[in-house]
C-alpha cells in the first residue's frame, strides 16, 4: 500500500506556478492553504520570484531548504513539470498533487506526457494524485490545497471523487449541515492513485469513520471489487455512481446477458462488497453523515416519534421501499408511553403525541423508545415547530409585550433540548436516532436544526430523506451481521 | 468465437457442479432413447422430449419440443417425429427426454462474463417472461451462501417465495445451494461465456432447471 500521509498531512508544501494574478490556480491554491489555517511550511515557487499574499515567492525549488517540504502542489504546465518533480524529489518530496491539466484529457501529446509523468513518479517514489484534479483537503492538517473552494468543518467523512466538482458539492453540504470532513481528494485523471487507493488510506486513517466516493468510470470492475470488499469489512464505504460504463456490453447471446445492464451488475457488486450505494449526491452525503455520527442498529425495527401527524405517516410510507420496518409498539412500551401522554395519542407507531407533550415529554418518550430492546432505531419528527411560532412572534408587532418574550424563550429552549436529547439518548442507548424537519433548509437558524448542526449531527430536511439514510445505515449493519463481522 | 452447447451437454456440465436439473436421458435413435428411459428409474412419465444439438438454438420455434408424453408409445412416436425433423445443417443431434416437472413458479438463473466485472451470476423472476419483468439480482462469481441468500432477498417479488397457489413456501436453502453451485460453474468451467437456466421451476418449493444453455469460447485448434 502506498503511504499517502505526505499527501494528506504534509509537514511542508511546495506550490508551483504561484503568480500575482488572483484568478490563477497557483494564487488560489496559496490563498486557500493560508486561509484554511495550514500550520506547516509553505513554499510558493514561480519563474518570477517576488511576493504574493505577503509570502516570499521562490524562483526555484532549489531554494527550498532540504527536507522542509514533503508535498508538491503542481499548477504549472506539463512541459516543465518533470523537471520540477525531479527537483522536488531531491528536496525530500514524497507526494504530489497535480492540478495542472494538459495531459490525457488534452489529446495524444498530453497522453504521452502523462505516461512520462507516471514513469517519473514511479522512478522517484512519489505518490501522485491527479493530474487534472482540483486538489486535496485535510482538516486534521487545516489544509485546503485546492484550486477552488470550499474548505469544510472538521469531521469523520473522507471523500474521494472522480469528479472534482463533486468534491466541492460534498464539502458544500458539509458546511451546510455541519457534519464535517476528515479528508477530501479529487482523483483527476487518476493516472497513478485511484479511488481504491484513497479508500485504502481512509480505511486505515484514525481520523475517518466513513469513506464517501463518487465513481464515474470503472476500468477494471473486478479489481475494484476485490480491493474494496475487504476494506468495507473494516470501515463503511458510501458510493454514488454516475454515467454509463465505458466498456459497452457485448451483444448478448443469452437471456442472462440481455438482463445484465451495467447498473444491475454494478448494483450487485456493491451489495456483495458491502458498499452502501446511494442514488444521488445528496443521498450519498446524508448516508455518510448518518453513518459517521450514529451507532449501528441491531436490526430493521424503527419507531417514529412525532409531534405532527402528517410527517409520521410520510415517514412510514417512505419505509415501504426500504429494508426498514415500522415495528408495532410492544405492550410494555405502549403502557409506559400511556403514563406520559393524554389518552388521545396515536397508541401505535408512529407515536403521534398529538400536541399532548409538556415540558419533558419528548425527551422522556425518546428515552423509552430508544432503550427498548425491541426497537433498533428511532426517527424524531416535528422538532422546530415551537421555535417557528416563536420566530413569528418575535418578528411581529406585539413583541416583546403580552408575555411574548417569555414564551419565545420557552419555545426555543424546548427545541434546543429536543435536539440535544436526540444526540444524548442515542449515544447513551446505542440506538440511532435520526431527526428531520424541513426547517433544516427553510430556516437553518431555528434552534432545532441549528443545535443539531452545532453538535455536528445531521438534521435531515424531510422524513423521507431520514428514512433513506437509516435504510443505508441498517443495510450496512445487516451486511456485517450476515457475515459474522463484529459491530 | 463462441458456440452454444446442446441442452444435453449443458445439463451434464451444470449437473456435475450440483445444479439441480430435471432427470433426463438422451439417445440418437428411438431405440436408444427407449432403452435409456427403461434403464433410468429417475425419468418418470409424463416426460418431455426435445431434439437438441449444438446448432439448434430455437427448439420451440421449430417445433422440436414435445410436452406431456404420458407413456412409452407416445414417447416412441415423438422420438420418430423429432428425429425426422433434423436437417442436414443441424449436424449431430440427439433426443433428450426428461421428467416433466410441475410448478407454477418460474425463476431464471444464469451466468454472464461481464466485460468489466468478469463472471457474474444472476437470479431473476419470471422464466420466459424474465426479460419483460426485469426483476433480477447479480453477483460476481464465485459467491458464498450469504451472498446467494441476499440475492434472493434483493428481488422485488418476494411474495413469489411465500406459499403460493397450493404450493409450499420456497425452500430458500435449496435455491441458495443451486446459485452457489451455478456460480461455481461460472468461476471454474473453462472458456464459459454465459449460461441460462431458463426456466428454473420451483417444484415443491425446490428449484429444478428444465432447460440449460451454455455458451463457451471456442478454443482455436
Amino acid at each position: 500500500m502506498t503511504d499517502l500521509s505526505a499527501l494528506f498531512d504534509p509537514k511542508g508544501i511546495i506550490i508551483t506556478g504561484v503568480s500575482n494574478h488572483p484568478g490563477k490556480f497557483g494564487f488560489v491554491t496559496l490563498h486557500n492553504i493560508l486561509t484554511s489555517g495550514y500550520e506547516g511550511a509553505v513554499f510558493p515557487v514561480s519563474r518570477e520570484p517576488g511576493e504574493v499574499l505577503g509570502r516570499e515567492v521562490l524562483g526555484s525549488i532549489d531554494d527550498v531548504p532540504d527536507g522542509a517540504a514533503d508535498m508538491l502542489f503542481i499548477c504549472t504546465p506539463p512541459a516543465i513539470n518533470e523537471d520540477l518533480l525531479r527537483q522536488a524529489a531531491a528536496k525530500g518530496v514524497t507526494a504530489a498533487f497535480c492540478a495542472a491539466g494538459g495531459y490525457r484529457e488534452a489529446g495524444p501529446e498530453g497522453a504521452e506526457a502523462e505516461q512520462r509523468l507516471i514513469a517519473l513518479c514511479d522512478e522517484l517514489g512519489i505518490a501522485l494524485a491527479g493530474p487534472n484534479g482540483q486538489g486535496v483537503v485535510s482538516t486534521p492538517s487545516k489544509m485546503c490545497a485546492q484550486i477552488v473552494a470550499p474548505y469544510a468543518p472538521a469531521g469523520r467523512i473522507a471523500i474521494a471523487s472522480q469528479s472534482g466538482n463533486f468534491v466541492s458539492s460534498f464539502l458544500n453540504l458539509a458546511n451546510h449541515t455541519g457534519v464535517g470532513v476528515s479528508r477530501a481528494v479529487a482523483a483527476g485523471n487518476a493516472s497513478i492513485l485511484g479511488i481504491a487507493d484513497f479508500v485504502e488510506y481512509f480505511t486505515d486513517d484514525p481520523e475517518t469513520a466513513v469513506s464517501l466516493v463518487y465513481i464515474e468510470s470503472v476500468d477494471d470492475g473486478r479489481e475494484m471489487f476485490e480491493r474494496l470488499r475487504p476494506l468495507s469489512e473494516r470501515k463503511p464505504i458510501v458510493v454514488v455512481k454516475g454515467g454509463a460504463s465505458a466498456a459497452g456490453a457485448r451483444a448478448a447471446a443469452s437471456h442472462t446477458g440481455a438482463l445484465a445492464s451495467d447498473d444491475a451488475v454494478f448494483d450487485g457488486m456493491c451489495r456483495q462488497a458491502g458498499l452502501i450505494r446511494a442514488r444521488d449526491v445528496e443521498e450519498a452525503f446524508e448516508a455518510a453523515a448518518t453513518i459517521a455520527t450514529q451507532p449501528q442498529p441491531d436490526g430493521n425495527r424503527v419507531v417514529v416519534v412525532t409531534t405532527v401527524g402528517g410527517w409520521g405517516v410520510a415517514a412510514v410510507d417512505a419505509m415501504a421501499d426500504t429494508r426498514l420496518e415500522p415495528t408495532p409498539l410492544p405492550d410494555d412500551l405502549m403502557a409506559a408511553i400511556d403514563e406520559k401522554l393524554p389518552p388521545r395519542w396515536s397508541k401505535n407507531n408512529p407515536i403521534d403525541m398529538a400536541g399532548g407533550e409538556t415540558r419533558d415529554t419528548v425527551p422522556e418518550i425518546l428515552q423509552l423508545v430508544a432503550e427498548h430492546p425491541e426497537v433498533d432505531a428511532a426517527i424524531l419528527l416535528g422538532v422546530g415547530i415551537q421555535s417557528n411560532t416563536a420566530a413569528m412572534m418575535r418578528s411581529g408587532p406585539f413583541f416583546p409585550e403580552h408575555g411574548l418574550e417569555r414564551i419565545i424563550g420557552f419555545h426555543e429552549r424546548q427545541d434546543t433540548r429536543y435536539a440535544e436529547a436526540a444526540a444524548e439518548i442515542s449515544a447513551a442507548t446505542g440506538t440511532p436516532i435520526v431527526v428531520a424537519t424541513e426547517l433544516a433548509n427553510a430556516d437553518p437558524n431555528n434552534p432545532a436544526p441549528a443545535t443539531l448542526k452545532s453538535l455536528g449531527r445531521l438534521c435531515h430536511a424531510s422524513a423521507g430523506r431520514a428514512v433513506r439514510s437509516l435504510h443505508h445505515l441498517a443495510g450496512y449493519a445487516a451486511w456485517r451481521r450476515a457475515r459474522g463481522l463484529a459491530d | 468465437m463462441s458456440i452454444t452447447l446442446s441442452e444435453a451437454e449443458s445439463r451434464r456440465i451444470v449437473a456435475g457442479y450440483g445444479v439441480p436439473v430435471s432427470p433426463f436421458v438422451t439417445g440418437t435413435t428411438t431405440a436408444e432413447v427407449m432403452a435409456a428411459v427403461d434403464a433410468d428409474p429417475s425419468v418418470t412419465f409424463p416426460v418431455v422430449a426435445k431434439l437438441c444439438g449444438r446448432a439448434i438454438a430455437h427448439k420451440t420455434e421449430r417445433g422440436l419440443v414435445r410436452l406431456r408424453l404420458g407413456d412409452r408409445d407416445a414417447l416412441a412416436a415423438a422420438c420418430d417425429e423429432l428425429l425426422a425433423k433434423a436437417r442436414p445443417e443441424d449436424g449431430a443431434v440427439e433426443v433428450l427426454v426428461s421428467t416433466m416437472v410441475d410448478g407454477n413458479r418460474e425463476l431464471i438463473a444464469g451466468l454472464n462474463d461481464d466485460p468489466q466485472f468478469g463472471m457474474t451470476v444472476m437470479v431473476g423472476v419470471g422464466g420466459i417472461l424474465a426479460e419483460a419483468i426485469r426483476d433480477v439480482a447479480f453477483r460476481l462469481a464465485p459467491i458464498t451462501e450469504v451472498d446467494a441468500a441476499e440475492m434472493i432477498d434483493d428481488l422485488s417479488t418476494q411474495r413469489l417465495f411465500e406459499a403460493f397457489r397450493g404450493e409450499p413456501e420456497a425452500d430458500r436453502t435449496a435455491i441458495v445451494d443451486a446459485l452457489v453451485a451455478l456460480a461455481r460453474v461460472g468461476a471454474e468451467e473453462p472458456g464459459l461465456r454465459s449460461a441460462d437456466l431458463n426456466p428454473l421451476i420451483l417444484v415443491d418449493g425446490k428449484p429444478v432447471a428444465v432447460d440449460a444453455l451454455l455458451e463457451i469460447e471456442e478454443v482455436a485448434s
